[in-house]
């Protein structure tokens, strides 16, 4: 299958852009720490989209894209066991997942 | 003749010191006493027999002065050093002499006197404190050396005056005692400063060569009509002036009285007192050539104290006041003495007479003042009225005060006559008013110490809570030994030893001048003992009669209220108020808008640190979101 | 249209919206599963795009794994039927302010750039290409990243044991 004669680069970059600021809006609106790194992952996986394209279109003899992208996906990864863990351990402290309530170090 | 053992004894008061303050509170109090007392007897053999070879070896015909040790201190640059040594020439080993004998005599005495302080071992540490700073002051081997001791002479005797420290009136005596010396101390450093600013040296044998710097290269520079030099002789006796309480800073003194009476006897008696003595002499070859406007200056300050002081001592009741305006009276005198001297050979006679006054004052003036703490021991009071008829109870300190009344008022053949004759001896030749003054002096000092003897130990008795008795040993023995050293110390061949350029003097005695000042002191004395020896009513009347004169004697002339006038009305009203307004709100003021809009700043956008990273995320989007727009769009 | 066009249109629809009611819903396992749509979607792309290893990749860590641990982290963290609370205004605002401009300006931005397919000749991307790649230590190869990556994993998977221990704290 070759997406290259099909649609054009444009489309998907900015297909790649509407997802990322569609996590953004996640990430500001939210104040659920789970539903924040949700929306974490879905900007991750826009850049994801973009460097697969972009290596799919216009670099195609190299695969840096493809890797790079694998690469994004082992550190989400990673991330995300983290975060989990660190979420886990705030409510087992806090007794919530809420943001607003786990502000001791402001100001 | 090697003296480098003379070390010693500045190293023992100060190991003393530091074994009798770190171990105080460890030992018992009596052998913390003991051991200072101890140590101090050791040190005053070594001062005499120091005295001993320096006088019998020192020369055939003139004594040098002898640098025994000395190491560099401080050394700022090449030419900027800063010794620390021991000077032997006749004006120290003297002062040493009599330093650390009125010291021993006053540490066996505090052993009987202080018996039963709770500060009893405080109080032996500081005594060694004091000593150590005033035998370090007279061995000094240069002026900055001597200004280092000068401090810490003042450090100790404002702790030992303050020594009663739950007492607020020892507190502000200690205070004002020390920031009287303080401010007098000022002009002391600036004086020094001075001085080796001109002559590029601190050294005192450099300063006081007759071809050195100092004298034979005059300095030019003049400051509102008088040369440098003069300027930095005032100032550098203005510091004299503060230590030894001449007229006008004064003050301090007869408040300092608040202080343990071995204490005065020791330090404002006959020790740091006549430092400024000290201080004018061991300069005196500059004072005497370079700037004998200065001269002349302290000739006027010394004779104006003496009479003031003598007349103030007339009124006063506390026992211990009388004694102190009677110290400012004989310093006085012995600053009169250096006054009218000149350099050298015949002229020098004031210089001698000066140190010779030192020399027996510290003994019959230690003697008074043991004698009068001893009576206090007895009554517990330091009023005279409390006092009378003493005689009968107190027979040894009766005997040894009396003989330390007539050495004070120069009665022959006791010491203070001679001393007191040479002085005005000197003063004649020089000047005949300052003479006059002298000799009137004599007259009053001999009026009002027979006035303190008559009261305390003639008169009625009053009524006693329990009857007087004599002082222990350790109280009395002292003064036995004082009042022998009282009579006998005017037989020193002083004129032999101690001139002021080191070559014996020959001296022969004045009739004309000895016969009228031991007439006006038997007139004093009478006048005492008509007024005083029995209970009448003469003195009220008397009083009465020169009821002005009284009432500004009794004040001591207002001169505390002056003081207070110009530093509380004057000077904190009128300077230090607007000053410190000023500071207040001024200066404070703009600091505090700078802060405080500051403050109001960061309240207002600390929200923006919320700790909430969605914000966080928030600016930095739309701030990259912003700026892609300009970059691209509005470019 | 042909087939894969409508592939695309298919997938790139289901992924604006399942992304948006992800971020919209109120109810966070739905909003969970709804990520897992967008993920897998996303892998359809790039089966699309002849990535098959990224595809499968994707598959199975995204929608595998992290959905799964996000799932299991929302059934311990809250009550499967409480709603999330409704995004303060402010909030919203501001969100939907700074999304919709930058959906705006970067579409602006990128349609009027004209992207040319370079038609270069695309090498291999079938799993025995990828892997030598992923493990070749030449030019072309890619096996220091991956060990870097191995080395944070382990670290990731030590940190996190030890930020989730229970006896901590």
């Amino acid at each position: 299958m070759n997406l290259q004669s099909e649609i054009p680069l444009d489309y998907i970059v900015v297909l790649s852009a509407v997802v990322f600021f569609v996590g953004l809006l996640g990430v500001v609106i939210r104040r659920n720490l789970i539903s924040m790194l949700m929306g974490i992952e879905l900007m991750l996986n826009a850049v994801n989209i973009n460097f697969a394209a972009f290596n799919h279109y216009l670099f195609p003899n190299r695969l840096e894209g493809h890797f790079f992208a694998l690469i994004v996906m082992a550190i989400a990864a990673a991330e995300a066991a983290i975060a989990i863990a660190l979420i886990i351990n705030i409510y087992r402290r806090f007794a919530t997942v809420s943001v607003d309530d786990v502000d001791e170090l402001k100001y | 003749m090697d003296y480098s053992y003379t070390i010693l004894i500045l190293l023992t008061p100060v190991i003393l010191f530091l074994l009798i303050g770190l171990l105080g509170d460890k030992i018992d109090k009596m052998h913390a006493g003991l051991l200072g007392t101890t140590g101090l007897f050791a040190i005053t053999m070594l001062s005499y027999s120091t005295a001993f070879s320096y006088f019998s070896h020192g020369t055939v015909e003139s004594f040098q002065s002898i640098e025994a040790f000395q190491i560099v201190w401080l050394q700022f640059t090449d030419n900027l050093i800063i010794h620390l040594g021991i000077l032997l020439d006749p004006l120290s080993v003297m002062m040493l002499v009599v330093i650390t004998t009125v010291s021993l005599m006053v540490h066996i005495y505090s052993l009987g006197y202080m018996k039963g302080e709770p500060g009893f071992s405080r109080y032996f540490a500081f005594l060694s404190l004091f000593t150590f700073s005033m035998l370090g002051l007279v061995v000094a081997t240069n002026i900055f050396q001597m200004y280092l001791f000068w401090e810490l002479v003042g450090v100790s005797s404002y702790l030992l005056i303050g020594f009663y420290y739950e007492r607020p009136s020892a507190v502000a005596a200690a205070k004002k005692a020390f920031i009287v010396t303080r401010f007098a101390d000022l002009g002391f450093l600036i004086g020094i400063l001075l001085l080796s600013f001109y002559t590029n040296t601190f050294d005192f044998n450099t300063l006081t060569d007759v071809n050195g710097p100092a004298i034979a290269q005059p300095i030019t520079n003049v400051f509102m009509g008088l040369s440098a030099t003069t300027w930095a002789m005032l100032l550098i006796f203005m510091g004299g002036a503060g230590k030894s309480a001449m007229f006008p800073l004064h003050i301090w003194l007869p408040d300092a009285m608040e202080g343990p009476t071995p204490v005065s006897a020791l330090i404002h008696a006959a020790t740091m007192v006549v430092a400024g003595v000290y201080l004018v002499a061991r300069l005196f070859p500059i004072y005497s050539f370079s700037s004998p406007d200065s001269l002349e200056v302290i000739a006027y300050v010394g004779s104006f104290t003496s009479l003031f002081a003598a007349v103030v001592a007339c009124t006063q009741l506390d026992i211990k006041r009388v004694l102190a305006f009677s110290t400012l009276s004989q310093i006085g005198y012995m600053m009169v003495a250096l006054g009218v001297s000149g350099y050298g050979g015949e002229a020098g006679l004031g210089y001698m007479a000066s140190l010779f006054h030192l020399f027996t004052h510290a003994f019959f003036k230690a003697l008074l003042f043991l004698g009068a703490g001893s009576v206090i021991h007895a009554v517990h009071s330091n009023l005279m009225t409390d006092m009378g008829g003493l005689k009968k109870y107190m027979p040894i300190t009766h005997i040894t005060f009396l003989i330390a009344c007539l050495t004070i008022a120069g009665i022959p053949p006791l010491s203070g006559f001679f001393s007191k004759d040479e002085i005005l001896v000197a003063a004649f030749e020089h000047n005949k008013i300052i003479f006059g003054v002298q000799w009137m002096v004599a007259g009053i000092t001999a009026f009002y110490m027979f006035r303190l003897y008559f009261n305390i130990f003639w008169n009625n008795s009053p009524a006693y809570h329990h009857t007087p008795h004599e002082s222990p040993a350790t109280m009395t023995v002292p003064l036995v030994i004082l009042a022998m050293l009282s009579i006998s110390s005017g037989f020193v061949p002083f004129h032999e030893f101690v001139t002021s350029d080191g070559l014996p003097l020959t001296t022969e005695f004045h009739w004309m001048i000895a016969i009228p000042s031991v007439l006006v002191a038997m007139v004093g004395i009478g006048v005492a003992a008509v007024l005083y020896r029995n209970k009448n009513s003469r003195p009220e009347s008397l009083a009465l009669g020169m009821k002005s004169l009284y009432t500004l004697a009794y004040h001591k002339f207002y001169i505390d209220e002056v003081y207070l006038f110009i530093t509380h009305k004057i000077i904190f009203g009128l300077i230090s108020r607007p000053v410190a307004w000023f500071d207040r709100h001024i200066v404070d003021g703009i600091l505090n808008l700078i802060g405080n809009t500051t403050v109001f700043f960061s309240g207002s956008i600390k929200k923006m640190q919320s700790g909430e990273v969605q914000w966080y995320i928030w600016y930095f989007t739309s701030g990259v979101l912003l700026l892609t727009l300009m970059i691209l769009y509005f470019n | 249209m042909t087939g894969p066009r409508i592939i695309f249109y298919i997938l790139a629809a289901s992924i604006v919206v399942f992304s948006i009611l992800s971020v919209t819903s109120r109810r966070i396992l739905r909003a969970a599963i709804y990520l897992l749509f967008v993920l897998v979607a996303m892998a359809g792309l790039y089966y699309m795009m002849n990535f098959q290893f990224l595809a499968a990749v994707q598959l199975m860590l995204y929608a595998g794994g992290i959905v799964v641990l996000i799932i299991f982290s929302i059934l311990l963290t809250s009550q499967i039927d409480s709603k999330l609370d409704p995004p303060k205004f402010s909030h919203l605002l501001g969100g939907v302010f700074t999304a919709v401009g930058g959906i705006l300006l970067s579409t602006i931005t990128l349609l009027q750039f004209v992207f040319k397919p370079s038609g270069i000749a695309a090498v291999g991307t079938d799993i025995r290409s990828v892997g030598r790649q992923l493990m070749d230590t030449n030019l072309v190869g890619y096996a220091l990243p991956f060990e870097v990556i191995s080395v944070l994993l382990l670290a990731a998977l030590v940190g996190s044991i030890f930020i989730a221990r229970k006896d901590r704290v």
